[in-house]
């Protein structure tokens, strides 16, 4: 039981994290990035590149591959997204221009990485062991790791000058940009804090599961998952529907093992039954 | 209307009758096989549209495609019922599914609606992995041509086993499929559900305060359009004579959407021109080698970038400004 839970808290802290990013960008732009699978990947090989090939300790590498994605985010943003947004009819175009990201980033990583499953070293070699708890340590620092990142996003959002405005951003467009809050800069800031998450998220787990270019799509499906359990757009619900879907998969995984490979199944049905009760996830703001 | 009418009819005879002459002279066989493809891609894709006509982002188009190839594959050759008959019971089995499903999930709206779609999609994937009657991961392979059909001793359709050239066949039935679908979209688009579906897209609460039974015409038009999916997905069970839970994934149901806005959404003719240009543009870079997604996801950006309405509002611009939505 202590391991179930042990599991499902280590999942979940990564879990968060992933849909932290992704629900940033949809809360300052109401674009829903489908790409966001294909930047942890990026994130995860961009490390693999640096730890695991160059050899420099495993925090440079973990750094280079936040702000790789942070700029691969600002850059996406800035000439992508804000045009798109500018001159579209329908708010949905951007959901083409996400995934056409998706698939590009798809190929740029399969062309610069191969197709190739990578692993690195580990951080930190063995596990803890009690009465009714084995954890390898390298899980145990990734999972802290994890945390901290959480709490200083959480911070960073509520008592910085940034993030103040992304958060006056989300509220009211353009209530916050007649109260003198650049939008264009701080949609740009939280596009590139969204990728850099999904960027360290990566790099944080290609040291115990590896990467390979073909798990961006279903990473963008739990994150989604997360999303809904939480509600969009809300930082709170992400980080509740990381930590829901962790302690469920984890469950899962120890409960209903005897019947196979049906974990999501259940979950699915699950959450269908949930948003019938509650449309827009346990704190989202609803759409439109 | 008589113009568009002669346009359409024109325009069906030339895929009847012009293209199968020049497929023959050129000697590219493989053109029907193409063909075939897009033609039925886009009656699924039409699925696609018409819930983006009520309002609503679907990525799950490839979950009723899946599900309609694997209720006429098992019939087929569990039960050994005639094809022709699994093409409608496929469409009406996911029809059935979609209401179920989509009586929940058709109050959630915009990025909502996408997210639980597009897990649908991988959801019936793992389905058709765990269940027992879909064979798991081996899937459903050999099964069998369509036979034939007949009335009172009097061939309408040719078993197609018999056939000197299936390809043909198979693309002449797509081709009638792929009309009939897209009449009855123009139709049910110009009807008064069409009039009322459309003011759902515009505003719910208006419309239902105004007595638009909203519940009813959104599960209709999710049914519909999962009709067409799994109607879809059987022809292509049948074509490839398997199916697989990787049949249709969820960058096919991605693929789908992608379709419909590359065509523009307030086209009804939308999803043909778009599953055609994206289509025949990923079949032509299959020269470039391991380029070809980096440059077909660099042109799709471009063409977002350049046309953010889509393909057909290039065309009709000025007319459509007042127009169409």
């Amino acid at each position: 039981m202590e391991q179930v839970i042990a599991n499902g808290l280590y999942l979940g802290a990564q879990y968060a994290l992933i849909a932290l990013g992704l629900t940033l960008i949809f809360a300052l732009m109401n674009v829903l990035n489908f790409a966001h699978g294909q930047m942890y990947v990026l994130g995860g090989f961009v490390t693999y590149a640096i730890y695991g090939q160059l050899g420099l300790p495993f925090p440079v590498a973990l750094a280079a591959a936040s702000i790789t994605l942070g700029v691969v985010g600002a850059l996406i943003e800035k000439f992508l997204f804000r045009p798109v947004v500018r001159r579209s009819e329908r708010e949905e175009s951007t959901m083409l221009l996400a995934a056409a990201v998706a698939f590009f980033l798809d190929a740029v990583i399969l062309l610069a990485f191969g197709e190739k499953q990578r692993g690195v070293p580990k951080i930190v070699s063995g596990v803890f062991v009690s009465d009714g708890l084995i954890m390898p340590y390298d899980r145990m620092v990734v999972g802290i790791v994890a945390l901290a990142m959480i709490a200083a996003f959480v911070l960073y959002m509520q008592y910085s000058k940034p993030g103040r405005a992304m958060r006056a951003l989300a509220q009211d467009r353009v209530a916050a940009q007649l109260m003198g809050v650049k939008v264009d800069r701080y949609s740009m800031i939280g596009f590139a804090l969204g990728a850099l998450l999904a960027g360290a998220v990566g790099g944080l787990l290609v040291t115990i599961t590896g990467v390979n270019s073909g798990i961006g799509g279903p990473i963008s499906i739990k994150a989604f998952l997360m999303v809904m359990i939480g509600g969009a757009g809300v930082v709170g619900g992400a980080i509740a529907g990381g930590f829901i879907l962790g302690m469920m998969e984890s469950v899962g995984l120890t409960v209903l093992r005897e019947y196979g490979d049906i974990t999501y199944l259940v979950i699915f049905a699950l959450l269908m039954v949930f948003l019938s009760i509650r449309p827009n996830g346990l704190m989202g703001k609803p759409w439109g | 209307m008589t113009t568009k009418a002669l346009l359409a009819g024109a325009f069906l005879l030339v895929l009847l009758i012009v293209v199968p002459l020049a497929i023959g002279a050129s000697g590219r066989e493989d053109l029907y096989y193409t063909l075939t493809s897009v033609a039925l891609l886009s009656i699924i894709s039409a699925g696609v549209w018409i819930t983006f006509y009520i309002g609503r982002i679907n990525i799950g188009q490839g979950a009723y495609a899946l599900m309609g190839g694997y209720v006429s594959a098992i019939l087929v050759t569990a039960y050994g019922v005639s094809f022709w008959l699994t093409l409608p019971l496929a469409g009406i089995f996911c029809a059935a599914a979609s209401i179920l499903i989509g009586l929940p999930i058709l109050r959630l709206r915009g990025v909502y609606f996408a997210m639980v779609t597009l897990v649908l999609t991988e959801v019936v994937r793992l389905l058709a992995l765990a269940l027992p009657i879909t064979n798991g991961a081996k899937g459903i392979v050999s099964i069998p041509q369509p036979g034939g059909i007949s009335l009172f001793g009097v061939t309408l359709l040719p078993d197609f086993a018999t056939l000197t050239n299936p390809r043909l066949a198979f693309y002449i039935v797509s081709v009638i499929l792929m009309a009939l679908c897209f009449a009855g979209l123009y139709r049910l688009k110009n009807s008064r559900i069409g009039q009322l579906c459309q003011s759902l897209q515009q505003n719910e609460e208006l419309a239902s305060s105004i007595g638009v039974n909203i519940t009813y015409l959104r599960v209709l038009a999710y049914a519909i359009s999962s009709f067409l999916g799994g109607v879809g997905g059987a022809m292509f069970a049948a074509i490839s004579q398997s199916i697989y839970p990787s049949s249709f994934t969820v960058a096919d149901s991605v693929n789908f959407m992608l379709n419909c806005f590359l065509g523009g959404l307030s086209y009804v003719f939308g999803p043909i021109l778009g599953t055609f240009v994206l289509y025949f543009g990923w079949d032509v870079l299959f020269q470039t080698g391991e380029f070809q997604l980096l440059i077909f996801s660099a042109i799709l950006i471009a063409l977002m970038l350049l046309l953010p309405n889509g393909l057909l509002s290039l065309r009709f611009s000025s007319k459509a400004k007042g127009a169409g939505r």
